[in-house]
């Protein structure tokens, strides 16, 4: 196996399309490890991206934030101002795994895994992110909803490599939240997770917002129809009751030893409104 | 023998090199090539963290890095927590609490514990259990290990 540690994105982008064998992005590694120990995977090329500059940072722009691709979920958890304008995203890398997981996970690898049951994806999705993915000839911007295409499989093309998660601007008034159901508080995979991000009016009207659901379909989901739901409301019983509907209407689970079918739809419904409850808090900035 | 890869650390404070596969893991060069057979292989998958180091100061699993990863960074690992032959407070506490019995899974909790105290020097119970999470003991039930790293605690806020 040979292992590579480029310091530019497209030389990374480059050596992997390059291999005729078989090549994998070195992030944090906790997820790619395990897969090569299981002998899932059996790797000719290992390009490890942490000494490529482009991603070691996480950067506040004028357009949001920019989380790099090598970026540990414990980093993001330390940046205050990440925390406090995104603080869903944050809390939902800072789910995963134990601190010795937290110093190495990445949410790009998070998200390049590709488990429906990922818990950084539908607070990534709610929020609007945005995947910065380089190839070996050109750059493209994809929504974070549109990457996983199955239980681990993604829509980027081989030698294409993602370089950073961009987060939109924010509006003044804005909140979100990612909350998730697991059996034990640690060290657990979510057996529902639930995204919400919105911004109020002056008159704490929503004026916009995202819902997004996780392990309750083959890739995490975006549900307009949930959104839609608590748009132009207070967030009222009815609006949360209409909202937990569309969410449980959108699920697709398997039944497995971690929940039911019955189960995994059923809670959906009330993490999204709990998740809701929680934005729309955060938004009002209490 | 298959020629390998030379890589340039430090590991506890001393400058070290080694030659390994890129397959190899850190716990296989620590316990295999470099004699530090203190980090201990549980599962071998990150959830029992009886491999826990500190690459950069940071705590990570040793099963889940590269040993090639290694390269210019900083590595500690339980043999560099007692100076000469005093005992780190965390290992005299450990015994002193009875915070073991076979042992495996000791050295990963005293790196682990001495993570946690570096960032926090007074942390509540509640903090030590999440601090702790990633480390997994089959023996004490876990609360002889919790009084342990919280008299670590008291005793190291009065030096």
């Amino acid at each position: 196996m040979k292992y590579q540690t480029p310091s530019t994105s497209k030389e990374a982008a480059v050596l992997i399309q390059g291999e005729r064998g078989q090549a994998f992005v070195l992030a944090g590694g906790t997820d790619l490890m395990v897969r090569m120990k299981g002998r899932f995977v059996e790797p000719d090329l290992l390009v490890d991206i942490k000494q490529i500059p482009a991603m070691q940072s996480i950067k506040k722009l004028a357009t949001g934030f920019r989380i790099g691709a090598a970026v540990s979920a414990a980093e993001m958890g330390e940046n205050t101002s990440l925390k406090k304008t995104w603080p869903g995203v944050v809390e939902s890398a800072n789910l995963i795994g134990s601190d010795q997981i937290q110093n190495r996970c990445t949410i790009a690898g998070n998200l390049c895994n590709a488990s429906p049951a990922a818990d950084a994806v539908p607070a990534l999705i709610a929020a609007g992110a945005k995947v910065n993915v380089v190839g070996p000839q050109r750059r493209r911007t994809v929504a974070v909803e549109k990457v996983i295409t199955g239980p681990g499989t993604t829509s980027l093309r081989k030698g294409e490599v993602v370089e950073a998660i961009t987060l939109p601007k924010r509006p003044p008034k804005s909140g979100d939240a990612y909350l998730r159901f697991t059996p034990r508080s640690e060290m657990d995979i979510a057996v529902v997770g639930a995204g919400v991000s919105l911004t109020l009016d002056s008159n704490l009207v929503i004026k916009s917002a995202r819902v997004a659901l996780g392990a309750v379909a083959p890739t995490p989901l975006l549900v307009p129809a949930a959104a839609q739901a608590i748009v132009g409301t207070k967030l009222n019983k009815a609006a949360l009751n209409l909202l937990a509907q569309a969410c449980c209407a959108a699920c697709n689970p398997i039944d497995d030893k971690r929940g039911t079918i019955e189960f995994r739809t059923e809670v959906a419904g009330v993490l999204a409104q709990r998740a809701a409850k929680m934005a729309y808090q955060r938004a009002r900035g209490k | 023998m298959m020629a390998g890869t030379l890589v340039s650390t430090m590991i506890n404070g001393d400058a070290t090199e080694f030659v390994c596969q890129t397959g190899e893991t850190l716990l296989e060069v620590l316990r295999n090539r470099l004699g530090l057979t203190g980090s201990k292989e549980g599962c071998g998958t990150g959830d029992c963290g009886a491999c826990s180091v500190t690459l950069d100061g940071r705590l990570v699993c040793s099963c889940l890095v590269l040993g090639v990863e290694a390269q210019g960074r900083e590595v500690g690992t339980v043999e560099g927590l007692a100076d000469g032959d005093s005992l780190h407070p965390l290992q005299s506490n450990f015994i002193k609490h009875a915070a073991l019995q076979c042992g495996i899974c000791t050295p990963g909790f005293l790196i682990a514990s001495k993570a946690l105290l570096d960032r926090n020097s007074n942390p509540t119970d509640e903090e030590i259990r999440f601090a702790l999470a990633g480390n997994l003991c089959r023996c004490t039930g876990y609360d002889k290990i919790v009084r342990a790293v919280r008299a670590t605690a008291t005793e190291l806020r009065k030096k």
